[in-house]
């Protein structure tokens, strides 16, 4: 009787959580007929492809597509996640690998930037863009990202490299490897994994990324997906077929990427909290 | 355990000064490098320069860029703003918004991560891939959706209020035809929807780290408790809740950051920086900021109350922590 309650509980909760997903996806493959008839199919009872096809065929304004706001997001998130990565397993390395003076520091000073409510700096970054004389390019996004992904990147790298066995890079040393050798042939082989994940995460802030991208893009060729979508989709007579479609394109790699990584999310964001 | 207090390095490194300045190694700082000046002039800089640009009256990109004056107007924005009855609005929707979002977050994340923990295997992991799906998804699609299903057309809510016998909807409401009903017209009822979203996205995380917290507690202590009779709500509050303080610390403090500083959602909900009635403090600095004209001294005041609030916020949950600990 207990366990059929809390399966049914299980089961509410199952439903809450994923019904939201599951309808954007069944809205994005229903005639528009099903969309706005006055009951609501279910499930798609004539499914087709014509939204996606529309979103990915047609141009939002004369000579910008649904791929071209695609591609600006890769480019964004691609390079904010290399330059993340790359810079994030350099300092990593640095904290897990050796002792000196500033490291606790630094460790602190990682924690304390993470608190950091990114919302307030678009002001100031604005400013920063307006000078440096990137306002309406794609760099002046891939700059601001790296800054937000790194704090997070470098703590979730350090445990990769910590786990890292010493001996290992010892025993290269004795075989008469140099510091870059060691690092290259056997550090960086067994971090890699680590930085996948890390880079996932990386990759998810930049291509979520809404607010800095809306104020420092005004060209509409160079927007970004997030701001493609709340300008064409935000109007009131929301066609919501291809605006299912274009979300769904949009959420998908993200559930994919996260889904991979989500257990180090938690033990990263909650490290040292147990006393175990 | 990654704590901070691993370090018992510094006793080695209390050796003779000239001992330690031939073993001094240059390349870990070399290393740290491009990530402190990323971190330095990317979010510490930024840091600093909101605090200075909310001193100052600018009013047009061309005094950011430099080739116009900057009046000074010491604490002139600050006084502005506070003297406006429009703050008051403000910060009260941001604080009541805050409040009822970190604690309808808490307690479904935990109700859902004890359910977790007490599941039978299969149905746990079932419940965990649909309880990731509002995790994994983004904000701005997760909005759109809700946008979707709140449609006062076609949405599903508006079908099932529809669909209610009349008689009933009306003596309820008042009204027996939804059809055109603005769900997002009035104030509190926007507040309700964006607060659905938010709880809907940030729910999970809460129920996923307290699953984790109660995997690394000894079950025999909730056994025990169990055996001798203690209701759920005893061993919740008795075994549970004292165990995992500091990992509910963790999350009011995290809750409470994230919740403050919505924007994503409220931004794709309202259709933008127009619906002031429901602005909170992160959209209110943003729009004085960037919606003409433009008044970008004023934005930072409000995004320097902010900051300051939430470092308000961290800092009292610092000193719960401290005492607590001195106590026990």
């Amino acid at each position: 009787m207990k366990k059929v309650a809390l399966n049914v509980a299980g089961l509410l909760v199952a439903l809450f959580a994923a019904f939201p997903v599951y309808w954007m996806i069944s809205t994005s493959l229903k005639p528009s007929s099903e969309i706005f008839s006055s009951t609501p199919q279910p499930v798609p009872a004539h499914p087709t492809l014509a939204h996606y096809r529309e979103i990915l065929t047609g141009n939002l304004i004369p000579g910008v597509s649904f791929l071209d706001f695609f591609l600006n997001s890769a480019i964004v998130a691609i390079s904010t996640v290399v330059l993340s990565g790359l810079v994030a397993l350099l300092a990593a390395t640095a904290v897990a690998r050796f002792r000196f003076r500033l490291r606790t520091s630094f460790l602190i000073m990682l924690l304390v930037v993470q608190m950091i409510p990114l919302e307030a700096l678009v002001i100031p970054l604005f400013l920063m863009i307006q000078r440096l004389g990137l306002y309406n390019t794609l760099p002046s996004l891939i700059l601001t990202y790296l800054g937000f992904s790194l704090p997070f990147a470098v703590w979730m790298l350090r445990g990769f490299v910590a786990a890292v066995p010493k001996e290992l890079e010892e025993a290269a040393a004795i075989d008469g490897a140099s510091r870059a050798q060691t690092f290259r042939r056997v550090l960086f082989p067994l971090v890699a994994p680590g930085l996948v994940a890390t880079s996932i995460f990386s990759f998810i802030t930049a291509w979520n990324e809404l607010i800095f991208a809306l104020t420092f893009i005004n060209d509409q060729g160079r927007y970004t997906l997030p701001v493609a979508m709340t300008f064409f989709f935000g109007r009131d007579d929301t066609n919501w077929g291809p605006v299912m479609a274009a979300s769904t394109l949009f959420t998908l790699p993200v559930i994919i990427f996260f889904l991979l990584v989500q257990r180090r999310m938690v033990s990263g964001l909650v490290a040292g909290a147990v006393k175990g | 355990m990654t704590t901070l207090t691993e370090v018992p390095e510094n006793a080695a490194a209390r050796e003779t000064p000239a001992r330690r300045r031939r073993r001094v190694d240059r390349l870990p700082y070399l290393l740290l490098l491009p990530a402190l000046v990323i971190i330095g002039v990317l979010l510490l800089w930024p840091l600093g320069q909101v605090v200075t640009m909310s001193f100052y009256r600018l009013n047009s990109v061309r005094q950011l860029r430099g080739d116009r004056e900057w009046p000074w107007v010491g604490l002139g924005n600050y006084a502005d703003i506070l003297s406006d009855p429009f703050f008051l609005t403000v910060l009260r929707n941001t604080v009541l918004f805050a409040a009822a979002n970190v604690l309808l977050t808490m307690v479904l994340g935990t109700l859902v991560g004890l359910l977790l923990n007490r599941l039978g295997r299969k149905m746990a992991t079932f419940v965990a891939s649909c309880v990731m799906l509002a995790w994994a998804t983004p904000a701005l699609t997760g909005t759109i959706v809700w946008k979707w299903i709140f449609d006062d057309t076609s949405g599903l809510v508006t079908w099932l209020f529809n669909a209610l016998p009349d008689g009933l909807s009306n003596a309820l409401f008042g009204r027996s035809d939804w059809t055109g009903y603005g769900w997002f017209n009035s104030p509190l009822l926007f507040f309700a929807i964006l607060t659905l979203v938010v709880v809907w996205h940030s729910f999970p995380f809460i129920a996923v780290s307290v699953l984790a917290g109660l995997k690394s507690v000894p079950s025999e202590l909730h056994e025990a408790a169990r055996v001798d009779g203690a209701s759920p709500w005893r061993v919740f509050w008795k075994i549970t809740f004292p165990l995992l303080r500091p990992v509910f610390g963790i999350l009011i403090v995290l809750s409470t950051i994230w919740d403050f500083k919505v924007f994503t959602q409220q931004f794709v909900l309202a259709g933008g920086t127009q619906d002031r009635p429901t602005f909170m403090l992160s959209i209110y600095s943003y729009a004085e900021a960037f919606s003409p004209p433009p008044k970008y001294g004023l934005g930072a005041a409000i995004a320097v109350i902010l900051t300051l609030i939430l470092l308000v916020v961290t800092g009292f949950y610092v000193r719960m922590v401290l005492r607590q600990e001195d106590e026990s």
